[in-house]
């Protein structure tokens, strides 16, 4: 029993975490919201450079064998950097999706970057994200997986997700699509919990320095114990994300994969709310960085399962109803 | 990354629950908040002693059988899931026997360990005082030198298991003068002394379940042998505050507990199904589960030379608020029946206390701020 990552994992995290943290993601979020893509896809040839967008993939279509962890880790430092795009469905939902399909070859160049696709599961996921900056749509229906079009525009709580409404083309054939949607919501989950990790990191810094009645305003308890509870929220979610990595293909998948997204999604909200209650006015304003996050958090607390339908899930698995 | 046993471990696991399916008493023992039932519990206590299986992480020549960390963590959760009775010795085994081993001599171990191993020494504990709870440091009691050891006098309270125990461990001011230059933590030294010895008074309190699970210690010029001066004299308070990390760790509550409550939970929600509640008595599971998870992550830690620290704190403000909440949830499961004497409303009055005990949530949250996320004290 080895319950941590392995040396190699830290350094991969550490490195691509480097990588965005050098890369100004907030400019490039709020290209994005005004649908200006090329900051964004730049840092996506970045992410494919190093390896991250086949992190997904098969070794025949360029993957290179990497684990559930493996993308956990790897999402875990993009919703720390709030990267804008249709990352899950990219990285994750897609390579499951269309593994035994006529569009197969198609994931390698997503892998390389050279694509940017994106995916519909109506009703759990009813928009494709991002279906204007990608150069791919697809929808599953029931089990029909299709190629898509976009439809309209459909505006999210957080203006960096551009939805798309779209329309079921050519039809490539039945999928059973729990996998990749399971997939798609343990990523998520992953990256709404490193967007929480990344506002526990910016509220605990500013109540470092922003002063009130002589003192920061960390010193005062009510304060602290705001961001104390969020603390202990997000290092609470982050081993059940580990454990749902390594339950994927165990017949307990679905169970684990819904009790990381609930629990990831309720501690990244907590995060959201008790952050901005820290910063007071400035957070509440949109030119200040905090609320690329906040909306963020908002939006993927319902992505891929709502907390309702996890929980169902995990009801279900424990009881049977 | 993996969740996988090694065969010792799983053996290990198989014994143990053979033993604690054949021997586990029922029906359960009476509280040990009562004079049967702590000889009861004592007497449990042999039985686990005699298979080694009562202190199973400690060396073999003290009465325990070496096990590993995660060994240590699997037989609390065997333990908690056969339903087996509280551990009267736990004062001594999960606090007093950490701070032995960290700050104990050879002498002391010896002379120590085996008889609270085997529960012939069952041990209270003695921080609190009338006018320092939270703020411990401010403690009054006091020890003056004598011939071949000290005097002890003053007054704890909230003393755990004292009413019924054998021998009681706590802090005593040997040094008024650190105090009188507001260098509080100073001048403080870590003592073990005899419940029974002349000059020791202890009056049980009721607790909020009505048993008295804790009492007032009263001491008045209480010989104490320098033997059972533990740790340096004056440097008690360093010595006592890695007993504080342990009570609020790993020591004190493994998932074990929470793991069996979950799924006692579980099985209840199964018989009472109300679909108002489903999602708490969810929420409930996901709680027990991250804990163990959590865990797993710790020993992982602590096997590769990782320490404790104050992230323990983390672990006891979860625990704590997630045992009060099971047990809410499985009351309001029971509808009208819920106020009705039983597994669940003990288990639910003593989940009150743990957000109080061990250092209060205020203050773990005051030390997850200021040591983890770096805040100004």
């Amino acid at each position: 029993m080895r319950f941590s990552e392995s040396r190699e994992q830290l350094e991969f995290a550490a490195s691509l975490g480097d990588l965005l943290a050098k890369a100004d993601t907030p400019a490039t979020v709020r290209a994005w919201a005004a649908g200006d893509y090329g900051r964004g896809r730049a840092l996506w040839g970045r992410l494919a450079d190093q390896g991250v967008l086949a992190l997904g993939l098969p070794e025949r279509y360029g993957g290179y064998g990497a684990t559930p962890v493996d993308l956990v880790l790897a999402f875990e430092q993009l919703g720390r950097a709030a990267v804008p795009g249709p990352l899950v469905e990219s990285i994750a939902v897609l390579p499951r999706l269309l593994a035994g399909t006529s569009a197969a070859p198609r994931l390698e160049k997503v892998g390389t970057g050279q694509l940017m696709a994106t995916v519909a599961m109506p009703p759990r996921v009813p928009y494709a994200l991002d279906g204007a900056a990608a150069d791919e749509l697809y929808v599953v229906a029931g089990t029909a997986v299709s190629r898509a079009a976009a439809a309209a525009p459909v505006a999210s709580v957080d203006p960096a997700r551009r939805l798309t409404a779209v329309t079921a083309g050519e039809s490539l054939g039945r999928v059973d699509p729990n996998d990749a949607f399971d997939l798609g919501a343990l990523c998520t989950a992953a990256q709404v919990l490193g967007a929480g990790q990344a506002l526990l990191e910016r509220s605990s810094e500013y109540a470092l320095q922003r002063s009130q009645f002589g003192k920061p305003i960390g010193s005062f308890q009510a304060v602290k114990h705001l961001l104390a509870d969020v603390m202990v929220a997000l290092d609470l979610a982050r081993p059940l994300l580990f454990g749902a990595a390594l339950a994927i293909g165990t017949p307990t998948q679905a169970r684990d994969v819904s009790a990381a997204k609930v629990a990831c999604s309720d501690a990244a909200y907590l995060a959201s709310r008790n952050g901005l209650q820290v910063h007071g006015a400035i957070g509440y304003t949109q030119e200040y960085d905090l609320s690329l996050w906040l909306t963020k958090v908002r939006a993927l607390y319902s992505a891929w399962g709502t907390q309702a339908e996890h929980r169902a899930r995990v009801l279900h698995a424990l009881v049977g109803t | 990354m993996d969740l996988d046993f090694d065969e010792a471990t799983l053996a290990f696991r198989d014994e143990v629950r053979a033993f604690l399916a054949e021997r586990v008493p029922l029906p359960a023992l009476p509280s040990m908040d009562s004079a049967e039932g702590f000889a009861a519990h004592r007497e449990w206590e042999h039985t686990l002693a005699e298979a080694r299986l009562s202190a199973v992480s400690w060396p073999r020549e003290l009465g325990g059988r070496d096990a590993s960390l995660l060994q240590w963590v699997v037989f609390e959760e065997e333990y908690f899931a056969a339903g087996a009775p509280l551990r009267v010795s736990q004062n001594g085994l999960f606090l007093l026997a950490p701070t032995l081993f960290a700050h104990g001599t050879p002498e002391q171990l010896a002379r120590i360990m085996p008889p609270m191993a085997r529960a012939d020494e069952i041990w209270a504990q003695a921080w609190s005082e009338p006018e320092a709870g939270s703020d411990l440091a401010g403690i009054k009691s006091r020890a003056v030198r004598t011939e071949g050891g000290w005097l002890l006098s003053g007054q704890k309270t909230w003393s755990t298991r004292a009413t019924y125990a054998d021998r009681g461990f706590g802090l005593f001011r040997s040094d008024p003068e650190p105090e009188r230059l507001g260098k509080r933590h100073g001048g403080l030294t870590y003592f073990m002394f005899d419940l029974r010895a002349d000059g020791v008074t202890v009056r049980g309190i009721p607790q909020l379940d009505g048993g008295p699970g804790f009492a007032e210690i009263f001491l008045d010029e209480v010989f104490v042998p320098d033997e059972d001066v533990l740790g340096e004299v004056g440097s008690g308070w360093k010595v006592a505050m890695s007993t504080a990390s342990n009570e609020r760790g790993l020591s004190l509550r493994s998932p074990g507990r929470f793991l069996a409550a979950a799924r006692r939970l579980v099985e209840l929600y199964g018989k009472r199904a109300d679909a108002a509640l489903g999602e708490r008595v969810v929420d409930a599971w996901i709680g027990a589960r991250a804990y163990e998870l959590h865990t797993w992550a710790t020993v992982t830690r602590l096997n590769e030379g990782g320490e404790l620290g104050a992230e323990s704190s983390i672990g006891k403000l979860f625990w704590s608020q997630l045992d009060v909440a099971l047990h809410e949830t499985a009351l309001d499961l029971q509808g009208a029946q819920g106020e009705v004497v039983d597994d669940w409303t003990d288990g639910y009055l003593f989940s009150l206390a743990g957000p109080i005990y061990a250092g209060t949530n205020e203050i773990q949250r005051n030390v997850v701020a200021e040591r983890l996320l770096g805040l100004p004290r």
